[in-house]
């Protein structure tokens, strides 16, 4: 009965006008897309995951001077940063729930809120970064990292060489890191832009879903992140 | 209508949830930074990424909405990218951390 099924797509198409033809109802639809993010956060698992095991065979590796690098970073302006990336992850899941129930009102503020805390956290990171650079720490020609004691080892020295390789680690990881929140600020634009137009709707709002999975999964990298890069061998 | 509920549980409101959540994150990141403080030899490192590891799945589970995901397919592809990520972690560890041996 061809005739039936054609009417009963169009039917469908009146009811939800964002359903592709190819998909058999929007909750399909919302779990094709949510798929598809997953498979692409999987490549960025392994992306971030080449760099994590660079990070694993050298702090094996020079051990004690990974530890005096690391304690030269200030570990409360991490922890700092940890704080607001986690509240902005609350604010996103708020912006997901309130396209989810029809609050747009809520959903603007929240993805507002958002990206000022996406701001603020890269604000955090320049602040460490320029300290880095008054210290001579960052790898290259003017590199400097003399008699800096290596942590539970009194009267032993890093060595320059094995601290610029956490250095050099330290500016990759966080670098990149701080490169998906700038894409992610991007990314909030754009639903913004959409949610002020009332482009979702309880029906639809697969793209506040898909932006705020991304946003989750850059601040599981920095969760990560700070320990491994701030908090290692900080104990006196 | 289903579809008034992306994550599968209409019955109540999430906000508890979710702001309970984001209250464990908060204390478990205080947490990990003073434990950091303390001297616990080789168990520093193992503590703060048993700590990482509990706040990951935290935002995994119920920020990124996998506990109640509905498709089984997006469970198996985050499983199947965390076996890729320990194939390799571990097979590289195992062998530098086996060079010195023989």
């Amino acid at each position: 009965m061809p005739e039936s099924t054609l009417m009963g797509e169009h039917r469908q198409e009146q009811l939800h006008p964002e359903l592709l033809h190819h998909f058999a109802d929007p909750e399909q639809q919302r779990n094709s897309a949510s798929l598809g993010m997953w498979v692409f956060l999987g490549t960025e698992i392994m992306f971030f995951g080449g760099m994590f095991c660079a990070y694993l065979i050298y702090r094996h590796w020079y051990f004690g001077d990974f530890g005096a690098a690391s304690k030269s970073i200030d570990a409360t302006l991490g922890a700092t940063n940890t704080a607001v990336l986690i509240c902005s992850s609350l604010t996103v899941v708020l912006a997901v729930w309130a396209a989810q129930t029809a609050r747009r009102a809520l959903l603007i503020s929240m993805l507002v809120v958002t990206m000022l805390f996406g701001l603020a956290f890269l604000g955090i990171k320049g602040k460490e970064y320029y300290d880095k650079f008054e210290e001579h720490h960052v790898p290259g020609a003017s590199f400097s990292f003399n008699n800096v004691p290596i942590p539970s080892h009194p009267g032993e020295y890093a060595n320059p060489r094995h601290a610029q390789i956490f250095f050099s680690l330290y500016f990759m990881m966080t670098g990149i890191h701080a490169l998906h929140m700038i894409i992610g600020l991007g990314i909030f634009s754009c639903l913004l832009y959409m949610a002020c137009k009332g482009h979702f709707t309880p029906e639809y709002h697969t793209p506040v879903e898909i932006g705020g999975l991304y946003w989750h999964f850059v601040d599981i990298i920095w969760i990560y992140l700070f320990p491994l890069l701030y908090l290692i061998d900080r104990h006196p | 209508m289903a579809e008034s509920a992306a994550s599968g549980h209409s019955k109540s409101s999430p906000l508890k949830l979710y702001f309970g959540v984001w209250a464990t994150l908060l204390v478990l990141t205080f947490v990990t930074y003073r434990v950091a403080y303390l001297e616990l030899g080789p168990f520093n490192s193992v503590v703060a990424l048993v700590i990482a590891s509990i706040k990951a799945t935290l935002v995994a589970l119920f920020f990124m909405h996998v506990w109640h995901a509905s498709e089984k397919l997006t469970k198996l592809v985050i499983v199947a990218a965390l076996f890729f990520l320990l194939l390799l972690l571990g097979l590289t560890m195992a062998d530098y951390a086996t060079r010195t041996w023989s």
